[in-house]
């Protein structure tokens, strides 16, 4: 589904991304750990294509196309999704008009005829449930006023609507007391299929206790410098990074 | 870099920019005496309207131009203009003797004026250049005793009102460009609501320049007796020529005891192109007068056409209980400049006002709120509030906020909020990652932030304004 190859990006002209490479394939969750600063927010921002960073080499083919040729809406439209580390506040747009504009850009996209109201509305329930979110925050304006979890839900709850190929958890347990964690995992586990996939990005093997993944990597210096199933992030949690940060640098 | 996607937006060109090739009867360019006298003579005028026009042109020789907005408005030179443009059609009785020329003009921007195929419950007075065109369901109005017709034909028919009223709220010697209007208005509309009665249907005015090099004045006269209801719409759009046009109008609204006036204005004149180059300069005078106790008058305007704007719709609260209401959206972009906002002059007691304004600025253009809100001695627990936003769009425009407060009677309560924001790239990017283009990104925020002034307008024109807010701001990111 994902492949990135040899990928350097910068910010300000600041390296971040040395030659990262990781192959994704539907029904998988890859969970991405490693220290402050080794690129692992860099890597969702490159992948959705925010205009702050620059590629300077390498290749991501998403689903057989050139991801990084495509403009940061279309690659939306195409299936990736990125639930933000900090959501921002849209002040006077309402959560019901930001998310049926943002569905039928997606069926305008895929050719079909935009979403008719009743179908919008129910859908709008049912996903509701499934992130057990609140009525009235769907009735605010887009996050504005949401507390951090609240947010974290909102983004859930968005990617529930739009059924992502590929989603991008970043960072989704930061702010996030134990409650809302069991929550929003659950709304990711409920979302799994074979059909998709997720990256979660996190800090903390707490995360993992609940949405499982099949793969983890750590991203050390601007590349995955280690792999392997969920031990490896027991082991983390137990070690911290230091002795791959040695190992890395030892070799 | 951020900054490069926001600028990487299609442009729109301005809808309504095409011409009408029709004859036009056009007198040549300048102003004096005579000038006056032709006008007055080419609309049939009784001997004290003409000497009204010549008392006005008088005193417009003595004045000069206001230089106290925030504005840079070029010399302009009145010589240069011709004062008076019309159609040429022999002043027909029904539509079929209506130019098809004209007719398909209207309709191509969206005023359909067969009443069959008309909106639902509108009545229009379709104003080209200098002349009104046709006004529609003026028999159904008439049946109620509602009058609605064109100002020329107001002052043939309707001599007493016109004469009682006009110049009754804007002296003729109140301004520059009022007074020049006074002198030289051609065209525009009359509208009167008789005793005890609710208008059926929106009544509205479309104004439309066509002809080149010619200054368009027109005056709006509306007059709501005791205890009616009206509400009034008013759209206004030009071609795109690179020479900028000159418009100058006037708006009267008288409201008696009880009643309630709503003033509408989509505000869509040519604004120029992206260099600046053409456009509008709208000078307009608007104000209303709550005379009675309990007189109620609200404005909404969606300005987002002109090159400069300068307009102050306001209104004197002389009736016990009266208030009066202004919410505002204006846009500018690329080159336009608008210093707009409202006066509220409390004279009776208990009377209360609501300033709403709403500012968004992009491109290199300079938007200005100016308000004034004077309490009277006799003011007694007169209360005001207003609330000034401004919305920029990139880092090149400027929003100006000039609030003027007079408060003469310590019992008055007047309160002042202004904010100031920006579209910032974060909230685009989020949209984008949403499957939502930067500029439908821009169109949602920016009409989530006038919502509440959009609101305001009836059904048919909100939608409207939504779209035009949009196609106003494309490309004008960054």
């Amino acid at each position: 589904m994902l492949e990135i190859k040899n990928l350097h990006a910068s910010i300000n002209g600041k390296e971040i991304l040395k030659g990262l490479n990781l192959t994704v394939r539907a029904g998988e969750i890859h969970a991405i750990m490693g220290p402050n600063g080794a690129g692992k927010s860099t890597l969702s921002s490159v992948l959705t294509g925010n205009p702050a960073f620059e590629v300077t080499h390498g290749e991501v083919t998403f689903l057989g196309k050139d991801l990084l040729e495509l403009a940061p809406e279309k690659r939306a439209n195409e299936g990736i999704f990125l639930s933000f580390q900090y959501p921002v506040e849209i002040p006077g747009v309402s959560m019901v008009n930001f998310m049926r504009t943002a569905i039928n850009e997606q069926r305008k996209y895929r050719g079909l005829a935009p979403v008719s109201a009743t179908d919008f509305l129910r859908m709008m329930r049912e996903k509701k449930e499934l992130v057990e979110m609140d009525n009235k925050l769907t009735n605010r304006s887009v996050n504005e006023g949401f507390s951090g979890g609240e947010k974290k839900r909102n983004e859930i709850f968005q990617m529930a609507m739009l059924e992502p190929k590929l989603s991008i958890l970043d960072e989704t347990d930061s702010g996030l007391d134990i409650d809302a964690l069991r929550i929003v995992a659950n709304g990711v586990n409920k979302l799994k299929s074979a059909n998709n996939a997720s990256i979660v990005i996190t800090h903390y093997q707490r995360l993992l206790d609940y949405i499982v993944p099949d793969f983890v990597h750590v991203l050390y210096d601007g590349r995955i410098v280690k792999s392997g199933d969920k031990t490896l992030a027991f082991e983390l949690e137990e070690k911290g990074y230091d002795w791959i940060k040695q190992e890395v640098e030892g070799k | 870099m951020a900054e490069d996607i926001l600028h990487e937006v299609t442009q729109a060109d301005y809808k309504y920019g095409f011409t009408t090739d029709i004859e036009t009867d056009i007198i040549p360019i300048g102003l004096n005496e005579e000038v006056v006298r032709i006008i007055s003579a080419k609309k049939n005028e009784p001997e004290w309207m003409l000497e009204y026009r010549l008392k006005a042109y008088q005193h417009w020789t003595t004045m000069t131009m206001p230089d106290w907005a925030h504005l840079n408005v070029p010399e302009i030179d009145y010589q240069s203009i011709s004062y008076y443009a019309a159609p040429r059609t022999n002043n027909p009785k029904s539509l079929d003797e209506v130019d098809p020329e004209l007719l398909k003009t209207f309709n191509k921007l969206g005023i359909p004026l067969e009443e069959q195929m008309a909106l639902s419950g509108i009545a229009v007075d379709a104003v080209m250049d200098s002349v009104s065109v046709k006004t529609t369901f003026k028999e159904t109005l008439a049946e109620k005793g509602i009058i609605f017709c064109s100002f020329s034909e107001a002052v043939e028919h309707h001599p007493d009102l016109i004469r009682k009223y006009m110049s009754s709220v804007v002296p003729v010697s109140d301004n520059f460009y009022a007074t020049l209007n006074s002198a030289v208005f051609s065209d525009g509309s009359f509208v009167y609501i008789p005793k005890g009665v609710r208008c059926p249907m929106e009544l509205s005015t479309y104004f439309r320049i066509n002809a080149i090099n010619t200054g368009q004045f027109e005056r709006t006269l509306i007059v709501a007796d005791e205890d009616s209801y009206v509400s009034y719409l008013e759209g206004c759009t030009a071609p795109s020529r690179d020479e900028n046009q000159l418009h100058a109008a006037i708006v009267e609204i008288v409201v008696m005891k009880n009643a309630e006036v709503k003033y509408s204005t989509v505000q869509n004149w040519y604004p120029g192109d992206k260099n600046g180059k053409g456009g509008v300069y709208n000078f307009v005078t608007k104000r209303g007068i709550c005379k009675g106790e309990n007189a109620k008058l609200s404005w909404t305007q969606v300005e987002t056409g002109s090159a400069i704007t300068w307009k102050y719709p306001s209104c004197i609260l002389l009736g016990d209980n009266s208030s009066a209401e202004f919410y505002s959206v204006a846009v500018t972009n690329h080159h336009q400049q608008a210093d707009t906002g409202t006066k509220m002059i409390h004279l009776g007691r208990n009377t209360r006002s609501h300033i709403l304004s709403k500012g968004i600025s992009a491109g290199v253009s300079n938007n200005s709120y100016r308000g004034l809100v004077r309490v009277g001695a006799n003011a007694d627990n007169a209360r005001n509030f207003s609330q000034c936003d401004s919305l920029l769009l990139g880092d090149k425009c400027g929003a100006h906020t000039f609030p003027y407060m007079e408060v003469n009677n310590e019992t008055a309560v007047v309160e002042h909020e202004a904010t100031t924001s920006k579209i910032s790239e974060d909230q685009i990017f989020y949209c984008n990652q949403r499957g939502i283009s930067t500029e439908d990104a821009v169109g949602l925020i920016v009409n989530g932030y006038a919502k509440e002034v959009l609101n305001k307008l009836p059904m048919e024109f909100a939608v409207e304004a939504q779209k035009l807010l949009q196609i106003t701001l494309e490309g004008s990111v960054g």
